[in-house]
């Protein structure tokens, strides 16, 4: 599996930690109540399909990359840096 | 049809013909007291103990696929109870002396081999966090054994002892843990529920869970509509997607795991052996191959493989340990689906839908407890409470931060265990 950092090209899985779903991307307000809080930390869709993690360029450039992926066929769709992903609304 | 020695020597002399299918292939009835989605080793465990413990024998198992095709024969087939943390440490216990009996009880040749495990430690730390470990099993009533390193080079000579970057230091044993042919233990507590009356159905997919004012009705299959007073969902590797059937969303993560086996040598490893430093463990088949394995590829999947920096990994491990198994080819490596909670410990819990109640989580532990789990479910599903062994596995402990077991003390994340 080949994961393609927006600064640096495509690299080898193994420079990348891996940290979870994307779920990040839409961290509950802090007064959302427990329940949200619940679900955000523990829940989770966990897709057989098409989903979104985020993985850390750690030997790498230091970047956070939102990486689409299918996880019945490991087949990376698109890759893109966090910080965008979340200017763009998640 | 039962098995004897006398049976074996009968059907050898005359031709092998007088053998029957073990189960009925049954096809579904309109209506049951309680259907099992999922006919893996769990859920087939789960019917057997509800006719046999239970008297409950109006029971269907739905299988998508062909009965014991998922992870109970995709597993490395180690049978143990050497957990540290209360709540597993009974569960696992009460798992394994049910292992003990289970041939007796199912008149059925698991191969359940009790050739011992070591886990072997590297440094002074592990020692005491070995020790420690040793100390809590034998708490609780089964076997740990510190063994030296002189015991050790008597009983396991092949390994590499003095290398200068993980030196042996010694072991913990537990002399009751071993393995057992994973398939048959599926066809065993197949064939005790079907002889009890239980159906078992396969491609039978469930596509819908049936839920009126909070109470479960059935559920739709690709075989039809199937009305049922309890529904137990049982499908760990794919606990998510039917979770979602009935509205949930569980704290749970499916990962891969990856197992590899050799082509069959002579007998050379007597035991279930664990590296403390690197993830690689491994026993010998009866039938000769060497059955190895190692952690996580630690991302979301559900391919059933893996990646190549894992393979070399495991291998690295194993070169390091045992530079003898160098020699042998790897003839076939797999992957299976882990449900992977955020403590690294199962779910066997009512669900917040009556009549509903889910078996999951098993992360990559369910094998050895196939037993376990399917005595706690049967009881939970037949009485609506807990089984004391398994009253610990509770779907709402991550909300309530109550009673959650990290047994690798790694923290309450998903992406840790």
């Amino acid at each position: 599996m080949r994961i393609t950092c927006p600064y640096c090209g495509e690299r080898d899985r193994r420079e990348f930690y891996y940290q979870g779903d994307a779920v990040a991307l839409d961290r509950p307000d802090p007064e959302a109540g427990e329940a949200a809080w619940d679900d955000y930390i523990h829940n989770r869709d966990n897709p057989a399909g098409v989903t979104r993690d985020l993985w850390y360029h750690e030997t790498g450039c230091g970047a956070w990359v939102v990486v689409t992926r299918n996880t019945v066929t490991h087949e990376i769709l698109s890759c893109e840096l966090a910080r965008g992903a979340k200017e763009a609304g998640a | 049809m039962r098995f004897s020695g006398l049976r074996v020597l009968k059907e050898g002399l005359t031709g092998n013909k007088g053998w029957q299918a073990h189960w009925r292939d049954a096809t579904p009835k309109d209506a049951y007291d309680v259907v099992i989605i999922g006919g893996g080793g769990h859920g087939l465990s789960t019917a057997y103990y509800l006719a046999k413990e239970h008297g409950i024998t109006n029971v269907a198992v739905l299988e998508k696929g062909y009965l014991g095709g998922g992870n109970v024969g995709r597993n490395t087939t180690i049978v143990r109870a050497n957990y540290f943390l209360p709540g597993n440490s009974e569960f696992y216990s009460h798992s394994l002396k049910l292992w003990e009996g289970l041939e007796e009880d199912l008149n059925y040749n698991v191969m359940h081999s009790q050739r011992g495990q070591i886990g072997l430690f590297h440094s002074d730390a592990q020692r005491d966090a070995a020790i420690r470990r040793g100390n809590a099993i034998r708490n609780q009533g089964d076997d740990a054994e510190l063994l030296s390193v002189a015991d050790l080079k008597r009983m396991l000579p092949y390994l590499d002892y003095d290398q200068a970057r993980f030196p042996i230091y010694g072991g913990l044993l537990q002399r009751r843990a071993g393995t057992a042919r994973h398939d048959a233990v599926a066809w065993g507590y197949a064939r005790g529920a079907s002889e009890r009356g239980v159906d078992l159905i396969q491609n039978c997919e469930v596509t819908g869970i049936d839920i009126e004012g909070g109470v479960v009705k059935g559920v739709e299959t690709t075989r039809g509509a199937i009305k049922a007073k309890k529904v137990a969902i049982i499908v760990a590797g794919r606990s998510s997607q039917v979770a979602q059937m009935a509205g949930m969303r569980l704290p749970i993560e499916s990962h891969v795991l990856q197992a590899f086996v050799t082509e069959g040598l002579k007998p050379c490893i007597d035991h279930v052996v664990s590296f403390g430093m690197g993830h690689f463990y491994i026993s010998q088949s009866d039938k000769g191959g060497l059955v190895f394995g190692g952690d996580l590829d630690f991302y979301a999947s559900y391919a059933a493989r893996g990646n190549l920096p894992m393979v070399e990994h495991v291998m690295e491990a194993g070169m390091t340990l045992m530079p003898a198994i160098g020699k042998a080819k790897v003839l076939r490596s797999w992957g299976g689906i882990m449900d992977m909670t955020p403590d690294g410990s199962p779910i066997i819990d009512k669900t917040g839908v009556e009549g509903l109640y889910l078996d999951a989580g098993w992360c990559y532990g369910g094998f050895k407890a196939v037993p376990g789990s399917g005595f706690s479910m049967a009881h939970l599903v037949a009485t609506d409470r807990h089984h004391d062994p398994a009253a610990r596995f509770r779907l709402d402990r991550f909300r309530t931060g109550r009673g959650l077991m990290d047994e690798e003390g790694t923290g309450m994340q998903h992406n840790l265990h």
